[in-house]
């Protein structure tokens, strides 16, 4: 019995949610010591960048798995035919826009690393308030950024909805409501927290 | 009365055979209180006559039982997959459109050739084997509420509307569609059908089995008969879950 695409699919939904989800929440986290002021945000930075063996928890818990689960995303994105047209209804527009915002991260997250990470691996930049500020004191980044927390916060909430649904946790129709109206808030407390960290460095 | 005598305008897809190029006729009838879309289909059968005036060919269409029990008649009508027997000309806006289920290969016109949702139904094992080289005697009862449950699953037609409604049913994708994995639903949880739950279940962990559902829910939406698809395939994906464990570290319990 070939199952491989019955791994390779719960395999995505799993690390949507451990590590990758997981990880979103506590970058947001650090993030929000930005509105503490610049000491704050340097000392929590400063603290995650010298964890130790930083370097394989960056692979292990993040490199590898968001690669998966973007590639093999874009894979899942670019074989649904979507149609929210005639089929408006509240589920499929989620559907639609799950995948609209994956693809969207996929760019956002890979400028983002490059921007960031990147440039603090060659050398060429210091990962501290500064870096942050400078970035964000072009309107047209800051609204690349306001756009890339949002759909990070949606595509992870609406996410968790379906991860839930795909491990057979929720299953009755009223267990599926409820868990929309959970990760409603997820989505909404999530984006506070990260639109509150943007407006911190400007 | 004086009023000017009312008319339904029709705006049809056709195409002559599978690999033909498609095209848009338009039809105008008289109207008739009560009207169908199959009982004007049957009109202009009568008289294949187009809005133009010009003799064309009658429009070829599929049907049978005309009471939304058989599923045959199922065709998109404005736009949204459905049986052309329930859809009252009252109730819907005009021109009325009518076009075929694409994602079935189309035969000609509104005729569709839904054989892969019943291979589909073969894949899955969605049967309950009793035969035997000798008398196996009655099978375990079932409770009576789980009867009553299972007879709503029962009342799928294989009509089509789900699968067309599916943003993961395409050209793109094997997916069988949730159709087939309902009806897995149905016989795992019929007593003797359960003898085999297994092997429906490693059926539907194959290719273009459940893990291609996206969630996007149009099939519960859609469906005629309010089959809860979305339950089942949610059941199915817990089911799934134990299955994926006890295939992989094996276990007392196959069954």
């Amino acid at each position: 019995m070939d199952n491989r695409e019955f791994l390779l699919r719960r395999l995505h939904s799993l690390l949507g949610v451990i590590p990758i989800g997981l990880f979103l929440v506590q970058h947001l986290f650090i993030n929000h010591f930005a509105t503490q002021g610049v000491e704050a945000f340097n000392a929590a930075s400063h603290f995650m960048a010298n964890l130790p063996f930083v370097i394989f928890l960056e692979i292990f818990v993040i490199y590898l798995p968001i690669m998966y689960h973007a590639f093999y995303g874009l894979y899942i994105a670019f074989t649904s035919k979507n149609n929210p047209g005639h089929y408006s209804y509240m589920r499929n527009m989620l559907f639609v826009a799950q995948r609209y915002t994956g693809v969207f991260l996929v760019v956002f997250i890979a400028w983002h690393v490059f921007e960031t990470r990147f440039q603090v691996a060659i050398g060429a930049a210091e990962a501290d308030f500064n870096m942050m500020a400078n970035i964000l004191d072009n309107p047209w980044m800051f609204a690349f950024y306001v756009v890339g927390v949002l759909a990070a916060t949606f595509h992870f909430a609406n996410g968790l909805w379906s991860f839930l649904v795909t491990w057979g946790i929720t299953q009755s129709e009223k267990a599926q409501r409820y868990s929309t109206y959970f990760t409603l808030l997820v989505f909404l407390v999530l984006s506070i927290i990260g639109i509150r960290a943007l407006l911190a460095f400007v | 009365m004086g009023e000017a005598a009312k008319t339904v305008i029709f705006e049809i897809e056709r195409r002559d055979s599978t690999e033909s190029e498609t095209y848009f006729e338009k039809f105008e009838l008289s109207y008739r209180a009560n009207m169908n879309v199959i009982s004007a289909l049957m009109e202009i059968r009568r008289n294949p006559v187009n809005m133009e005036g010009k003799k064309t060919t009658p429009v070829n269409w599929d049907m049978n039982c005309l009471e939304e029990v058989c599923g045959a008649c199922s065709m998109i009508i404005n736009g949204k997959a459905r049986q052309s027997c329930t859809a009252l000309v009252d109730q819907l806006e005009q021109p009325i459109r009518l076009q075929p289920m694409k994602t079935f290969p189309v035969v000609r016109d509104l005729v569709v050739d839904r054989s892969r949702m019943f291979d589909s139904l073969k894949k899955v094992k969605a049967w309950v084997p009793i035969d035997g080289t000798h008398d196996l005697g009655e099978g375990p009862r079932m409770p009576e509420r789980k009867r009553q449950w299972a007879y709503e699953l029962s009342k799928c037609m294989t009509c089509g509307v789900c699968l067309e409604a599916c943003p993961n049913v395409n050209d793109k994708s094997d997916f069988i569609g949730p159709a087939a994995l309902s009806q897995v639903r149905l016989m795992n949880a019929h007593p003797t059908g359960s003898m085999n739950r297994d092997e429906r279940l490693n059926a539907i962990m194959g290719e273009g089995g459940l893990a291609s559902c996206g969630n996007s829910q149009n099939c519960v939406e859609s469906c005629p008969k309010g089959i809860p698809l979305t339950t089942s395939i949610a059941a199915l994906n817990r089911e799934t879950t134990v299955q994926m464990f006890r295939n992989f570290f094996g276990s007392d319990h196959a069954v």
